[in-house]
């Protein structure tokens, strides 16, 4: 680390995520797993969502949900990024007096829309969160992170069903596949979701403008779920 | 006569008429009430099919919406079932709902254990700010039904078929002094009222009704058990649910506590609701015969 916090601050680019990361992990260098949510998120944040930090509290934002709550180094960087809580909170994360712990809590930091760690739970809230926005006439999205292993949980695949039959257009799950499942199997994760009805694109987990793309995307009638492959684990 | 699991349907179909901000989630059991007011509001009254951990995790998604929702289906797999759910949807998400459990310990006798739920009160106890309702009539169901919902809070209401033959109102935080007496203090929860009131009729005790057990009434309790308290807890679900309180209550005095209420052990016997509640000794007959044996053996001549 040669920049100060300071310097930091001031800057809220993709190419500062590095830097921001390093304050939680003390690491110059990450590994592909701890940044493989980092591009998704950025894009999510930087030219997707209909959230700001002036926002968070407007009935009528785009939610994320965050179900994959494992390594979220890359969620509170993006977060910081962009605003939603001071840099200043990176270096101290995970100890006592720090809002920020190894899975978010939505009750502890703004701009967090669920508490997470546990998995399977992201999916169904979602779910349930879409149909809340849809009662009250809102036009919001609901956009659910989940990993790969995650989708072992059968509490996904009571959603997923539900979603496609209902047609719940304004729900985006975004899987991360690094392959971590470990009865993985080649084109199961995209399979599962158009069983169900689901719009499925499976897009290369690095790039931006595929991902700004596909995540933006919404199809009549029909829920969406993007993979967004990258390194196996 | 309106039965207690009537009387809440009914109630939340009109709850569910009156509020737009009211949702109502079920997983097909007792859908038969429900079709109604989901053709109504097709929107806001949804049957996720038989997915019960969906179920609670949908309620806690509409409440993060800020939707009020009631969620129910049976305790055993309302509560029992998704207690995760229920512990990370609403409680580490800090959001609010209402939660209904039906069938309690053995309204299904004939079911068996799948269908039996004497531990759903226990379970809620090990989460922190849950208003429990143990409604006793048909009444009161559908009075602690509108009061939960017109609250933001954590409602946990236990809707079972036993019933009192008095309805009380409903207030969170207030046991009712139903009968005093210069003896023991006896507390019966939700629907064992009745059996309670009679099988302690002759004994000189003070009887306490608690149609909400949480909050606990420890200032009632305090206040009418005396220098040296004796207190007979009586719970229609898991035997010694609320002897925490109870310590709790008379935590720098010496006192004495018997608890009755459903067993641990599996009866697998089937028969009907009024077996179960003998076997467990929730009867006129058990009751008095525990309460008379625990205050010295001897009743009234």
């Amino acid at each position: 680390m040669t920049r100060s916090l300071d310097a930091l601050t001031r800057t809220t680019g993709y190419d500062d995520l590095p830097g921001l990361m390093s304050l939680m992990t003390g690491d110059e260098k990450h590994s592909p797993a701890a940044t493989s949510t980092l591009d998704v998120l950025w894009v999510l944040y930087d030219r997707v969502l209909r959230v700001s930090p002036d926002t968070v509290d407007d009935p009528s934002r785009d939610r994320f949900y965050l179900s994959k709550g494992h390594g979220p180094m890359a969620y509170y960087a993006t977060l910081a990024a962009q605003g939603f809580f001071p840099v200043s909170w990176l270096p101290a994360w995970a100890t006592w007096d720090s809002p920020l712990g190894h899975h978010p809590d939505r009750v502890l930091v703004p701009g967090v829309e669920i508490s997470s760690g546990s998995l399977g739970h992201g999916l169904p809230l979602a779910l349930g969160s879409a149909l809340g926005l849809r009662a009250q006439d809102l036009d919001s999205r609901v956009v659910v992170l989940v990993g790969d292993a995650e989708l072992d949980e059968g509490s996904n695949q009571e959603a997923r069903e539900l979603a496609g039959a209902w047609g719940l257009d304004r729900l985006t799950a975004v899987v991360i596949d690094n392959r971590s499942s470990t009865w993985n199997e080649p084109g199961l994760v995209a399979r599962r979701f158009e069983t169900e009805g689901w719009a499925v694109t499976t897009v290369d987990g690095r790039d931006h403008a595929q991902l700004e793309a596909t995540l933006s995307r919404r199809v009549p009638g029909r829920p969406t779920a993007v993979v967004a492959q990258l390194e196996p684990k | 006569m309106t039965t207690p699991r009537e009387a809440f349907a009914r109630t939340a179909g009109q709850l569910v008429d009156d509020d737009g901000s009211m949702a109502l989630v079920y997983a097909e059991i007792s859908g038969q009430y429900f079709a109604d007011v989901e053709r109504r509001h097709p929107r806001r009254v949804v049957n996720v099919g038989i997915r019960e951990q969906l179920m609670v995790s949908v309620g806690a998604g509409l409440a993060l919406t800020g939707l009020r929702p009631i969620v129910h289906t049976f305790a055993s797999f309302l509560v029992e079932r998704a207690f995760e759910q229920v512990k990370l949807g609403f409680n580490h998400q800090d959001v609010g709902g209402v939660l209904v459990g039906s069938a309690g310990s053995f309204d299904i006798a004939s079911g068996g254990r799948t269908h039996q739920s004497p531990g759903d009160v226990a379970l809620v106890d090990t989460l922190a700010g849950w208003a429990v309702h143990v409604p006793g009539t048909a009444t009161e169901v559908e009075e602690a039904t509108r009061l939960a919902v017109a609250g933001s809070g954590r409602d946990y209401i236990r809707v079972v078929e036993q019933q009192n033959q008095v309805s009380y109102p409903v207030r969170p935080g207030r046991f009712h002094v139903v009968r005093r007496g210069s003896g023991p203090v006896v507390v019966a929860v939700g629907p064992t009222l009745s059996t309670v009131l009679t099988a302690t009729t002759d004994l000189d005790v003070t009887v306490l009704y608690a149609n909400v057990v949480r909050p606990f009434d420890h200032r009632t309790l305090r206040a009418v058990a005396g220098g040296t308290p004796e207190v007979v807890l009586i719970e229609p679900y898991l035997a010694g649910t609320s002897a925490r309180l109870v310590a709790e209550t008379f935590v720098d005095v010496p006192h004495r506590l018997l608890s009755l209420g459903v067993g641990r052990e599996e009866l697998r016997r089937y028969g009907m609701p009024e077996d179960h509640i003998a076997s467990h000794g929730l009867d006129v007959v058990g009751v008095r015969r525990a309460v008379v044996a625990w205050t010295g053996g001897q009743g009234p001549a």
